[in-house]
C-alpha cells in the first residue's frame, strides 16, 4: 500500500469507535480516509469479546464481539477506506501531523486535514488499587486474560479469584468456568456492582460463583506464582474489619478495578483532558480543544455498550469531515511562495488567493548576494509573469519588498506557485 | 570431568558482575555463577539507583572509601558501558530551621570522606531549584557529583563487558558448598554440579555470611536485611526535576523523593529490620510510610499518578570498620582471609555499594595483585560495550532511518513506553541473553508504564516463544516455576458424570 503524504481524515485505531468514524467520515464526503492500527487485526478489544450482548441497538440483533465488529470492518472495505495495520502512532502535534511506526511501512510523516482519536481505554492495574504483597507472576487484569484465553488460546491458571466486579472480570468468570478452570470468588470492595446486572445474573450467578460484596484484598501471598490470597471484608470507608481476613488458595488473580481512558497521544496534540473522565473535553461534535482533532468512544469516557460507542463514532466521523472538507477548500486556494534566483526567503511563505481581492499583498525578502547594478526584481507563476520591477541595486542587509495589487489577481489566480527571481538587467 | 578455572565469582549482582569484568582484563578463565534465572535479580533489582556523592558514610571506613573513589569512575565507566547514567547531582533538604544544623554536619563529614563540590543552599534558592518543593524548606546541602542511572542497565553492561571478554556464565547455578584441599579451596559445589576453581569471590550480597560461613570464616558475621518499599509514578503525570533526600536519621538516609533516568518518579525507601531474606513483599504499613515520609518533601504528589510498587532488600552487615579510632560496625567487608587461602570474600554491600561496584572491583584486583597472584594484562581486552538502539528516546530522523535499516525496529509492542521488536529481539540474543519476560523488561523498560504490561505480555511471550522455539507454556515471569500459562484452551479431561 501507498502511504499518501495528505490524508483528509485520519482516524486513529480501529475499534468500534474508530470504525464508525471512518465510515461516516467517508459517507460524509471525505475522500480520503485512513484508519490506523496497532494490532494485527482491525477491530480492537472486540476481537477478543466474544461472548454476545452487542448490537442489540444497532441491529436489534444479539452478537457476539467479533462479529460486530465484522459488519463494521465489511462497510468500511465497501467503502474504499485505507487501513494501515501493525502500525503505531508515535506522536501527533496540534497541526495535525502524524508519525507513524511500522515494520512493514517504516516510519512515516502523514498530514491530516481532520483526526479522530479512537484509541479506546485501558485497564486499571494492581498498582492504582493498592494491593500489597509480592510480585509473583499470576496477577492479571481481565482484559489481558482474556486475549491469552480467547485470542492465543492459552488458559493463565486453573483456579481463580477475581478482584472487582467489572463486566469484563465478570465475563471472563463464566468464560474460564466454560474452559474447565475454577473461580472460587469474586470480590468487591464497594457495596454494589461496578458492571451490569445482566452479566451479574448471567456470568455468575447461573454458574454459582459467589460475589462478596464489601471485600477487598489485603494481601498477595507467593513469590514466584500466586499461591493464595487473603481476603478482608471492609467498613463503609473501606477500611479493614479485623478478623474477617481468610485465605483463599488460587493460582491467578485477575483484576477487574475499572478502565481509563487512553490519551497519551492526545496529550501529545496539547488536548485538554477532563480529570473526571480522562478524557477530552469535547463539544456536541466530539471536537476536542484543538480544531479539527475530534475523539470518539471509550477514549472520551468510559461506556458500558458498544451501540453507544459506535454512535459516538458516526457524529465524530460526521463532524471530521465536515471539518476536513472546509480546511481542504481553505488549503486549495493557498499556493505557496518560493525564493528563486538570488532570494534568500519571502515572508510570507503562502498567500491566499482570495485575500488579493481585498487589498494589496506586500512580499518581503532578502537577497543571498548583493548585485551592484541594476537589476530586476520578478514575481511569476509556472507560465505567466505577475509582476516585475527595478531597482538600482540589491544587498543582503537590505529587505527588498515586492507589492501585489488587486488587479493582479487573474493572473495569479492561473499560478500553482509563486516563484521570485532577483537579477542583474544585464543577464534579462 | 569437571571444568577448571582460575576465578569463580559467586553472584551476578552488580558487584559480581563489576568483579567479573574487572577480572576480564586479565588472562585467565572466569565463571560467574547466579542461581536466578538473570543478572542483578537480588538487591541490585530493587533499590533507588543513585550513585551517591559519599557524604553519609562514617569517616575512616572503607564504605566512605570505597563510595568516593567510586563515584569519581562512573564517567568513564559509562562512557565504556553505554548504559544510563546522569550526573545530576543530590539534595539533602532540610525542613524548618531545626533540621539546618543537620546540613554542617553532612558537609564536614563529606569532606572528611573527600567529597568534592558540596554547597550548602538556602531555602529560597532550593525552592529556585525545585518548584514542587515543600515550601518550608530552610536549605540545603548540594552534592555535585551524585547521580542517578539506571541500574538494571548498569548490571547487565557489566556483565555483557565481562561475557564479550571471555567470563562465561551459569544461571539457575546456586552454591551449596566449597570444595576444600587443607585450608585451600580448589572449587565449589553447586545444584549443577562441581566446578574448580584457584579462586573464589563471595559476591553473594544477602547470602554472603552463609558463603563464608560454609569457608569457615567469620563465624560471627551475619547479614541483616532491611527492606525497603517504593513508589513508581506515571512519567506523565509528575515531574519532579531533582535527586532529594531527607536529613538523615538512625534508621538510614530517609525516604526520598527523586527523579530517575527514564523520567519516572520514585519515593521510598522505608528500612524495615525483617529477618527472611526473600521477603521482598510491600505492606500496606510500610506504604502508608513511605507515602507519609515522601510528603515532606513534595506535598504536592498525588498518589493516583502511583503506577507500581515495588520492595527491596539491602544487605546489611556487621563487619566492623578495621581503621584504628573508627567505632563502626556495619562496614564493607572485602578482604582475602588468612585462614582459608583462595577466598576473596565480601560482604555487607548494603548502599551506597551501587555507587561502590566500580572501586569495589579494582579493590577485589589489588587484593589478588597483593596476595601474589601473576594478573597479566590480555592484549586484545575490549573495554567497550556497544549500546542499543532505544526507539523511545530517538529523534523522528532516527527513527526512520533506523527502520530503513533494520524493520523490526518499526513494530512497536510495548505501547507505553514504545519498545520495538527490534529492540527485544536484540536482547533477546545479547551476550547474556534475556530469557524471561522480566529480564526483557529490566532491559528495555518494557511493560514498567501505565499499563503495566498488560498489552505487551502476551505478544512478549509469543515472540520468547518463537525465538527460543519452545512452547508458550514454557515461557516465565523470572525463572523458577513463574510461568504464564498452563496448558490450552480446550485441553481438559473431562471428568466422568456422577
Amino acid at each position: 500500500m501507498i502511504i499518501k503524504k495528505q490524508y483528509d481524515v485520519v482516524v486513529i485505531g480501529a475499534g468500534p469507535g474508530g470504525l464508525a468514524a471512518a465510515i461516516e467520515a467517508k459517507k460524509g464526503g471525505a475522500d480520503d480516509v485512513l484508519v490506523i492500527e496497532r494490532d494485527v487485526e482491525l477491530g480492537g478489544i472486540l476481537l477478543q469479546c466474544i461472548h454476545n450482548g452487542f448490537g442489540l441497538q444497532t441491529f436489534k440483533e444479539d452478537l457476539p464481539g467479533p462479529e460486530y465488529a465484522q459488519r463494521y470492518i465489511n462497510e468500511a472495505k465497501s467503502l474504499g477506506i485505507s487501513f494501515l495495520m501493525d502500525t503505531m502512532v508515535m506522536d501527533v502535534t496540534s497541526q495535525r501531523k502524524l508519525y507513524l511506526s511500522s515494520r512493514d511501512f517504516g516510519y512515516v510523516e502523514v498530514d491530516a486535514h481532520a483526526i479522530v482519536l479512537a484509541m479506546g481505554c485501558r485497564e486499571r492495574t494492581r498498582a492504582q488499587v493498592r494491593l500489597p504483597g509480592y510480585r509473583p507472576n499470576g496477577v492479571f487484569t481481565a482484559g489481558t486474560a482474556q486475549r491469552w484465553v480467547n485470542v492465543e488460546g492459552y488458559m493463565p491458571g486453573e483456579k481463580f479469584v477475581i478482584l472487582g466486579s467489572g463486566d469484563i472480570g465478570m465475563i471472563m468468570a463464566r468464560r474460564l468456568t466454560f474452559e474447565g478452570a475454577h473461580v472460587e470468588r469474586v470480590l468487591e470492595i464497594q457495596s454494589y456492582l461496578s458492571g451490569l446486572s445482566r452479566n451479574y445474573v448471567q456470568c455468575l450467578e447461573d454458574w454459582g460463583i459467589p460475589l462478596q460484596l464489601n471485600h477487598t484484598i489485603k494481601k498477595i501471598i507467593g513469590k514466584n506464582r500466586v499461591e493464595a490470597i487473603e481476603s478482608v471484608a471492609v467498613d463503609e470507608k473501606w477500611n479493614f474489619i479485623p478478623g474477617t481476613e481468610e485465605i483463599i488458595p488460587c493460582d491467578t488473580l485477575l483484576l477487574s478495578v475499572g478502565l481509563i481512558p487512553e490519551n497519551e497521544l492526545s496529550k501529545k496534540a496539547g488536548v485538554a483532558l477532563d480529570p473526571v473522565t480522562g478524557g477530552p473535553f469535547v463539544d456536541e461534535h466530539f471536537q476536542t480543544n484543538v480544531p479539527g482533532i475530534f475523539a470518539a468512544g471509550n477514549v472520551v469516557h468510559v461506556y458500558d455498550l458498544v451501540d453507544w460507542v459506535s454512535l459516538a463514532g458516526v457524529e465524530a466521523g460526521r463532524s471530521a469531515a465536515e471539518f476536513a472538507l472546509a480546511e481542504k477548500e481553505r488549503s486549495a486556494r493557498y499556493i505557496p511562495l518560493v525564493p528563486g534566483k538570488n532570494v534568500r526567503y519571502i515572508v510570507p511563505h503562502k498567500l491566499d488567493k482570495k485575500a488579493l481581492e481585498k487589498g494589496d499583498i506586500s512580499l518581503q525578502m532578502r537577497v543571498t548576494k548583493p548585485i551592484e547594478e541594476d537589476v530586476w526584481l520578478e514575481v511569476h507563476g509556472e507560465k505567466n509573469s505577475i509582476v516585475r520591477r527595478s531597482e538600482r541595486y540589491v544587498r543582503p542587509g537590505e529587505m527588498v519588498t515586492i507589492v501585489l495589487k488587486p488587479r493582479m489577481a487573474a493572473e495569479v489566480e492561473k499560478a500553482g506557485r509563486l516563484t521570485v527571481d532577483i537579477y542583474p538587467k544585464s543577464e534579462a | 570431568m569437571q571444568e577448571k578455572y582460575d576465578f569463580i565469582v559467586i553472584g551476578a549482582g552488580v558487584v559480581g558482575c563489576m568483579i567479573a569484568r574487572w577480572l576480564s582484563r586479565y588472562e585467565g578463565r572466569v565463571l560467574v555463577i547466579e542461581k536466578q534465572a538473570d543478572v542483578g535479580m537480588g538487591t541490585t533489582a530493587a533499590n533507588t539507583s543513585i550513585v551517591h556523592a559519599g557524604y553519609d558514610p562514617v569517616p575512616g571506613s572503607l564504605k566512605a572509601r570505597m563510595n568516593v573513589k567510586g563515584n569519581a569512575m562512573w564517567d568513564q565507566l559509562k562512557a565504556e558501558l553505554n548504559f544510563a547514567f546522569v550526573r545530576s547531582g543530590d539534595y539533602v533538604v532540610a525542613i524548618g530551621e531545626e533540621e539546618l544544623p543537620a546540613l554542617d554536619t553532612l558537609m564536614v563529614q563529606g569532606r572528611k570522606n573527600g567529597v568534592p563540590g558540596m554547597m550548602i543552599i538556602n531555602g529560597a534558592e532550593m525552592r529556585a531549584r525545585e518548584k514542587n518543593i515543600n515550601p518550608n524548606v530552610s536549605g540545603a546541602l548540594w552534592a555535585s557529583t551524585g547521580g542517578i542511572c539506571d541500574c538494571f542497565q548498569v548490571n547487565v553492561a557489566a556483565g555483557e563487558s565481562a561475557a564479550m571478554n571471555g567470563v562465561e556464565f551459569r544461571f539457575n547455578t546456586a552454591f551449596e558448598d566449597f570444595i576444600m584441599e587443607g585450608d585451600r579451596i580448589i572449587g565449589i559445589k553447586t545444584n549443577q554440579g562441581d566446578f574448580l576453581s584457584r579462586w573464589v569471590v563471595n559476591a553473594a550480597g544477602l547470602y554472603s555470611d552463609v558463603v563464608m560461613h560454609k569457608a569457615g570464616v567469620r563465624p560471627e558475621f551475619k547479614i541483616q536485611p532491611r527492606k525497603g518499599e517504593y513508589f513508581v509514578f506515571d512519567r506523565a503525570d509528575i515531574q519532579i526535576d531533582n535527586v532529594l533526600f531527607p536529613v538523615p536519621s538512625d534508621a538510614g538516609k530517609g525516604i526520598m523523593v527523586t527523579n530517575t533516568v527514564h523520567g519516572n518518579t520514585i519515593i521510598g525507601p522505608n528500612a524495615q529490620i525483617i529477618d527472611d531474606k526473600e521477603d521482598t513483599s510491600t505492606t500496606i504499613p510500610g506504604m502508608d510510610e513511605i507515602w507519609e515520609g515522601s510528603q515532606k518533601l513534595i506535598p504536592s504528589l498525588d498518589r493516583r499518578h502511583v503506577i507500581a510498587t515495588f520492595a527491596g532488600l539491602r544487605a546489611m552487615g556487621n563487619g566492623p570498620c578495621k581503621t584504628p579510632g573508627v567505632n563502626y560496625n556495619k562496614d564493607y567487608i572485602i578482604e582475602i582471609p588468612e585462614n582459608v587461602r583462595g577466598f576473596v570474600n565480601l560482604g555487607g554491600i548494603e548502599s551506597p555499594g551501587l555507587a561502590s561496584s566500580p572501586a569495589i572491583a579494582e579493590e577485589v584486583i589489588d587484593l589478588l595483585k597483593d596476595a601474589g597472584e601473576d594478573l597479566r594484562e590480555k592484549k586484545d581486552w575490549e573495554p567497550i560495550r556497544p549500546a542499543r538502539p532505544r526507539y523511545r528516546d530517538m529523534s523522528h530522523k532516527d527513527r526512520q532511518l533506523l527502520v530503513e535499516m533494520d524493520p523490526q525496529f518499526g513494530r512497536v509492542i510495548c505501547r507505553c513506553e514504545n519498545v520495538t521488536e527490534g529492540e527485544i529481539l536484540a536482547e533477546i540474543h545479547a551476550p547474556i541473553p534475556a530469557l524471561t519476560y522480566d529480564a526483557i523488561k529490566r532491559r528495555t523498560w518494557l511493560g514498567t508504564g501505565r499499563c503495566q504490561g498488560g498489552f505487551d505480555m502476551p505478544r512478549v511471550v509469543a515472540i520468547l516463544s518463537r525465538e527460543l522455539g519452545v512452547s508458550p507454556m514454557e515461557i516465565t515471569k523470572r525463572g523458577h516455576s513463574s510461568e504464564y500459562l498452563v496448558r490450552k484452551t480446550k485441553d481438559l479431561e473431562i471428568a466422568d458424570d456422577n
